[in-house]
């Protein structure tokens, strides 16, 4: 028996790695829960090929699953890995470079036969298990397959069926090593298996084997304790930006009693979204896979007009391809929600990693003055806030609203104290505007209240027949019109009118730091959690900086301005070329210090502290 | 909601109750206008209250007919009519859904919406005013137009193979295909009631002459001296004739379409092929009586239903599937907001 006292530590980065086949998204996903519910805080994030099934064992075809728990809070899952867990040679060739110098190395032996070897580029007869060349990491050597077809002999499995439980092997492992408990899995796979008690028995006795293979082996000696995290009180679950994204879109439809009508088309990495929504068919909701991306943002169209709530998702390319139906919902003031899960550009571009590079897509892609608010949400919980948003601006002002997320957030994962749906703002669908129908009789379709917002007239009404389209409009009337006076007023109406939405944002905060001083830095979609823990260390450390996050980007919050106006410098870290920075620069009349990121990855926690190092000090001199 | 003006309802509108204040700008003697009368004609005998009517259109000559129709209306983007209805009808399935487009708003830039709208059965109908031409863009060919048609932007004649957009909407599943001619408004009207009264998507192919760009293109079909011996009225239970007085008929000869002359001894009504519009085979050939490498007018060209087959419509199939699953499992938004793994800190 292992007797050791275990290590505590604050946070742990982990990164379970292997072939897309190996269960990895699974594994993960189980630690994820147990260390959630023991009440540890975490981030996730799964990393995948772009091919479905890559061939077995090579450096193209590596999965991962990257998370971060801690005791204290956690924003990002991590920049290094204190533990990596590869269970072949390609997954330990292809993370290797982000191992932290010393950090641990469980390796399934099997993974490191001659084939494993030569598919992952090493050199002939080398293996790194046993050349010494990992000698400066704790490096544990497991034959994972062996142990676990050791397990089963007696199991009457085939070996096909007992090797691909290897992953319960390397999570009851890892669960000795993090002293977590086997019982959340163990309920877990008895629920999944529950029609095959077979499969639900032998998984258990492996998750228990690597369990006690822990515990019984002399030759490891490092274990952990990471202790609970103190999160505010309240009822937490786990989720991911694209669950909360549809989350959001459900319990606004709720809360406004609209039905909620969803049209897309599939791509990466917004498809979720469909898949999640196509499963509440028992709330009322409507998804509708169309046959293309334009025909997605159509259907919405139609529905909105029909009376429901609308909304659509998407990635980049098919943003661009929905760009002239986005005009029209501009022009004819319907509401209209439309998510871009943004992934790497341009053109097909890096489907399965994350980018910001559609910010100018959003604020400017279409044709003629066509102003679209634009949210961004900062976090994986985030997304439910702002998703939620979105639908309350695009009712009540009649407009179609962009929400901005990206492949980090989408797929990444944390807790998320929900909320109660009677605590949800109330969303007012504007049904009525003082003055539609003239003392004639005449109904005024685009008569406008204080906030110059329409009507919203949903056929089926008597007496309030009418016609709506895409040519320019009379104010009021809605009747086509080329007068030229009424173009310019119309365009500066339409304009205002999102202008005033700033009237209805809540006023933008200051994330970390204090409230004024020599730099903060200012981050708007999934680079959140990255310049928060900088900022918050830094600030540990005694350098005085800053962050604002931003999640109206147009219009701004009000106060915006001012606040910035407290700082000597302000820093923009963006995965893209600088589109914040450059619109803000128009926008205020402030100094701006852009970086850029595009290497299909999220920030790490030290690049931004760099960053920040490098002005303090310039300052200093 | 305010208080809604005095129409009175459907029972006692007249054709007028449908038309708007709005002047109407198609050119003077456009086929289109006879398409808008015929429709505001049969518009009060549908016996839909007009407050649940909508017409939807896309880009075109004929995308301008929303406006000119008092009822609920979209004029919306070039070839997007058919995808914007689809969710119109689909989202409120208790409005009366028309779709009005052209040949090149619903052929060329629309044609992936036009099929994916006809496999999937919504019960919208779609007036297709095809008049071979581009006319909005000043004279274009258009993908109807006939291989060698000299147009703005085919000086030397068009090298593209057109469509034949009926035997492509039977090979996009449609399930209510037909033909229909401005300058016969009687049997026109008679097809918009059919095609209205079919519980899915029914497409009528409208020959409508477009006078300015591409003038008389129907003319065999519509001119008092060659249209009877160029068209031929299908009509459900009866023989294919056609033909001054009736006298020339259909028969099949395997599956080939021939002329017979009932003047001449031996042949009878009794011979002839008697249309069937549930046959999808027979409706194939139906649409296939032309083909443009062949020249016109060897076969008369078919108008009336080719086909109609009743199958489910997506909106119903969507509802049914809703009403299920909210009957067997359902479910408050804080259940699943929670979802059905949560913790207590």
């Amino acid at each position: 028996m292992n007797t050791q006292k275990p290590e505590t530590k604050d946070e742990v980065v982990i990164l379970f790695a292997g072939d897309s086949g190996d269960g990895i998204q699974l594994t993960g996903g189980q630690f994820t829960e147990t260390v959630e519910i023991f009440g540890n805080d975490i981030s996730t994030f799964p990393n995948f090929p772009a091919e479905i099934r890559a061939p077995a064992g090579t450096l193209s075809g590596v999965s991962g699953f990257q998370l971060k728990f801690g005791s204290i809070e956690v924003f990002t899952a991590g920049d290094q890995y204190d533990v990596l867990v590869v269970m072949n040679a390609a997954a330990l060739k292809v993370n290797l470079q982000n191992l932290k110098k010393g950090g641990i190395i469980i390796a399934n032996t099997s993974g490191f036969d001659s084939k494993n070897l030569r598919n992952a580029k090493y050199i002939d007869g080398e293996n790194p298990l046993t050349n010494q060349s990992l000698d400066g990491y704790e490096l544990h050597s497991i034959d994972i397959t062996k142990l676990t077809r050791e397990a089963l002999k007696d199991s009457g499995l085939s070996v096909k069926e007992i090797d691909r439980s290897k992953n319960m092997f390397v999570l009851g492992f890892i669960y000795w090593m993090f002293n977590q408990s086997v019982d959340n899995t163990v309920k877990n796979i008895t629920e999944k298996f529950k029609n095959k008690p077979d499969l639900a028995k032998s998984n258990i006795s492996v998750l228990k084997a690597g369990y006690n293979f822990g515990d019984t082996s002399e030759t490891f000696s490092s274990r952990f304790k990471v202790k609970p995290a103190k999160l505010p009180k309240g009822k937490y679950r786990n989720i991911s930006g694209n669950q909360a994204i549809s989350l959001g879109l459900v319990a606004a439809a709720n809360k406004s009693n609209l039905e909620l009508f969803y049209g897309s088309y599939p791509i990466t990495p917004a498809s979720d979204i469909l898949h999640e929504l196509s499963r509440y068919k028992n709330l009322g909701v409507k998804t509708f896979q169309a046959e293309d991306e334009i025909a997605a943002i159509a259907a919405t169209i139609g529905a909105s007009f029909g009376g429901s709530l609308a909304a659509t998702a998407s990635s980049g390319p098919g943003i661009a391809l929905k760009g002239e139906a986005l005009g029209l919902s501009v022009i004819l003031e319907i509401p209209l929600v439309i998510v871009n899960v943004q992934r790497g550009g341009p053109s097909t571009g890096l489907p399965t990693k994350t980018e910001q590079a559609d910010l100018w897509q959003a604020l400017y892609g279409r044709n003629g003055e066509a102003p679209i608010p634009v949210l961004a949400a900062a976090t994986p919980k985030d997304c439910f806030d702002m998703a939620y948003e979105a639908c309350r601006i695009a009712v009540e002002h009649m407009t179609p609203v962009f929400l901005l997320s990206d492949g980090y957030i989408a797929n990444g994962a944390e807790p998320w104290a929900f909320p109660k749906s009677s605590d949800l703002k109330p969303i007012e669908p504007i049904t009525n505007v003082e003055g539609m129908t003239t003392e004639e009789g005449q109904l005024l379709p685009y008569k406008r209240n204080k906030d110059l917002v329409r009507p919203w007239i949903v056929p089926g009404q008597k007496g309030f027949e009418h016609r709506i389209g895409g040519l320019e409009k009379e104010a009021d009337t809605g009747n086509v019109s080329y007068d030229p006076l009424n173009h310019q007023n119309m365009t500066k109406t339409r304009e205002e009118k999102v202008l005033k939405i700033a009237e209805d944002i809540p006023e933008q905060q200051i994330e970390s730091g204090p409230d004024s001083g020599e730099i903060v830095v200012v981050g708007w979609g999934s680079t959140y959690g990255a310049i928060e823990t900088a900022v918050r260390e830094l600030n540990e450390e005694g350098k005085p900086v800053s962050h604002i996050h931003l999640k109206y980007i147009f219009p701004f919050p009000k106060n915006l301005e001012q606040l910035l106006n407290g700082f000597d410098k302000v820093i923009i870290p963006e995965m893209n070329r600088g589109q914040l920075s450059r619109y803000m620069k128009q926008e205020l009349e402030i100094n701006i210090i852009p970086h850029s990121k595009m290497m299909g990855l999220p920030y790490h926690v030290e690049e931004i502290k760099q960053l920040i190092e490098n002005e303090l000090s310039h300052a200093k001199a | 909601m305010q208080k809604p003006n005095n129409n009175g309802n459907s029972s006692t509108l007249t054709p007028k109750d449908y038309a708007t204040d709005q002047e109407v700008r198609w050119c003077p003697g456009c086929g289109d206008y006879s398409i808008l009368k015929q429709v505001q004609t049969v518009m009060p005998q549908l016996g839909v209250p007009k407050e649940n009517t909508v017409f939807v259109s896309g880009i075109g000559c004929a995308a301008r007919y929303p406006y000119y129709m008092n009822t609920y209306g979209m004029h919306s983007i070039h070839g997007r009519a058919t995808a914007i209805a689809s969710g119109l009808k689909a989202s409120n399935p208790e409005l009366d859904v028309w779709v009005i487009t052209g040949d090149g708003d619903s052929l060329a830039i629309g044609g992936n919406h036009l099929i994916h709208l006809l496999r999937r059965n919504i019960d919208v109908n779609v007036l297709l005013f095809n008049n071979e031409i581009y006319g909005l863009t000043k004279g274009q060919y258009s993908p109807t137009s006939p291989q060698g048609k000299v147009s703005k932007s085919t000086p030397l004649g068009s090298v593209d193979h057109p469509f034949n957009p009926l035997a492509l909407a039977l090979g996009a599943e449609a399930t209510f295909v037909s033909r229909a001619i401005d300058r016969n408004p009687k049997h026109l009207r008679d097809t918009i009631v059919a095609a209205h009264k079919h519980k899915g998507t029914s497409l009528i192919e409208i020959y409508q002459n477009c006078n300015v760009f591409n003038d008389l293109a129907f003319d065999l079909y519509s001119n008092k001296d060659s249209k009877e011996e160029n068209a031929i009225y299908l009509e459900a239970g009866k023989p294919l004739l056609f033909g001054k007085d009736q006298n020339k008929g259909i028969k099949l000869d395997g599956f080939k379409p021939v002329i017979v002359s009932l003047e001449e001894s031996g042949n009878s009504t009794d011979d002839l092929w008697v249309h069937d519009p549930e046959d999808k085979i027979k409706a194939s050939i139906l649409t296939n009586f032309f083909d443009y490498d062949f020249n016109k007018g060897d076969l008369p060209r078919p108008f009336g239903v080719f086909y109609e087959k009743q199958r489910d419509t997506y909106e119903d199939l969507m509802k049914t599937q809703i009403d299920n699953a909210v009957s067997s499992a359902p479910i408050e938004l804080d259940e699943l907001l929670s979802g059905s793994n949560h913790w207590e800190i």
